[in-house]
């Protein structure tokens, strides 16, 4: 690829998405984006380029940038998170549950739904104890393709082996010829919307919970400290957050704060017996006295 | 370390399984059919048993439901990993005492989280 085009899809994903593409990931380009141009009739990706730069299609931009998501997930991803899930962040919301309030969680990249359907089944059983309290699960992401998965429910044999526990498989799902489909009752728990995490979050309301796992890893600083903070604004002051694996607020936001001894769970700075720690020179409280 | 009867009447499936066990860390035996595994669980226990369904002489289904019965039969944890892939199959598996189950084909991923969920790993 030409370097000038290199840099027209490069400004063009970081711009719509956040994503941040370096040199080394150039061939994904050419691989992921070339079928995208003969499918809409241009003979070569330089010829999309072209186009691209008099008078870029919305339709087409979405499409480029749907095509460079990695939509990689799973079934209780790690476990650990959801074991805090359900061992920590539950027991404090059955707790301090306000009369009449409905329990919000937002999954801020849910792609193909494999997050927010663990969530759902989790809350499913716990559904006694949670003593009739309305619940509203949330879930967005930027790709309308994973989105229109995820509404349907339905996965491979291969998918619902990877973190499923097998008596969630028999509970909750159908057989549908060699595919399972998740119950309409829990799907019924889930509202999927497409939502770019670079917007205002102002209209999605205030969470109790928000998972935003393995998504700001694709994001440069600046990015990721803007999406967390969107993110502040929309929880509840004892809300709770959950990062991805590699994922960390330390260098990026003071907002959040890790949760001691729980890890990948944070709240807010001051909230739940965080407190701050700024460790990076430049970031945060401290710098530019 | 952890020990794991891996039971199944093909010898490449009892290998390939065998290698990737042994590379989650466990020690491993075999056994070629439910028979088999029934005799080797009377004189020593295992800490799992990864279990195929159809084999000759005894099958897995049968071999568990005998196993349950046996003094201290029920301490170890059981993964089904076997072609039967329907959830009769399953609820069946579940009912006779297995912990987990596998629908082959399967790879060193599957076996890891499921492991890992049963609290083996
Ligand atoms: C690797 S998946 C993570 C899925 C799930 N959260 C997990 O941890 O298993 C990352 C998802 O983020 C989505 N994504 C990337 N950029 C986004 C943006 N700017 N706004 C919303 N979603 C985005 C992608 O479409 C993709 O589905």
């Amino acid at each position: 690829m030409k370097i000038a085009d290199f840099d027209l899809y490069k400004d063009l994903l970081y711009e719509r998405s956040g994503l941040d593409i370096t040199p080394d990931k150039s061939y994904l380009l050419d691989s992921r984006l070339t079928p995208i141009a003969k499918k809409w009739g241009y003979h070569s990706l330089e010829a999309m380029s072209v186009s691209l730069r008099a008078l870029p299609d919305p339709e087409l931009v979405k499409e480029i940038v749907d095509a460079m998501t990695t939509n990689e997930t799973s079934f209780y991803r790690d476990i650990r998170p959801f074991e805090n899930f359900e061992n920590v962040v539950l027991p404090y919301i059955i707790e301090n549950a306000q009369r009449g309030k409905t329990l919000r969680i937002w999954c801020a990249a849910c792609s193909t739904g494999q997050e927010p359907y663990s969530l759902a089944m989790i809350l499913k059983e716990k559904q006694a104890e949670l003593g009739g309290r309305r619940i509203e699960i949330v879930a967005t992401d930027i790709s309308d393709r994973v989105l229109n998965t995820a509404r349907q429910g339905i996965y491979s044999q291969f998918e619902v082996q990877r973190g499923l526990p097998v008596t969630k498989l028999v509970r909750f799902f159908k057989q549908v010829e060699d595919k399972w489909q998740i119950n309409d009752e829990i799907k019924a728990m889930v509202n999927y919307r497409n939502f770019n995490l670079l917007e205002s979050m102002a209209s999605l309301g205030k969470f109790d919970v928000v998972l935003c796992r393995n998504v700001l890893i694709y994001f440069d600083t600046k990015t990721k400290a803007k999406v967390l903070e969107g993110i502040s604004n929309q929880m509840e002051q004892d809300g709770f957050l959950f990062l991805g694996g590699a994922e960390t607020v330390l260098g990026v936001t003071d907002t959040f704060s890790s949760i001691k001894d729980v890890r990948g769970l944070y709240a807010k700075t001051g909230q739940h017996g965080t407190v701050a720690k700024t460790t990076m020179v430049g970031t945060g409280a401290g710098a530019g006295f | 370390m952890k020990s794991c009867l891996v039971v199944d009447d093909s010898r490449v499936v009892r290998k390939v399984a065998r290698r990737i066990m042994e590379d989650l860390g466990f020690s491993c035996d075999e056994a070629e059919d439910g028979q088999v595994a029934y005799e080797k669980c009377q004189v020593s226990m295992p800490d799992s048993i990864l279990l195929d369904w159809n084999m000759p002489v005894m099958s897995g289904i049968e071999f568990l439901e005998k196993l349950r019965m046996l003094d201290n039969g029920d301490s170890p944890r059981v993964v089904f990993c076997t072609t039967e892939n329907d959830i009769q199959h399953i609820q069946r598996a579940l009912e006779a005492g297995a912990n987990e189950y596998i629908m082959k084909p399967f790879d060193s991923d599957i076996i890891e989280t499921k492991f890992r969920q049963i609290g083996l790993l």
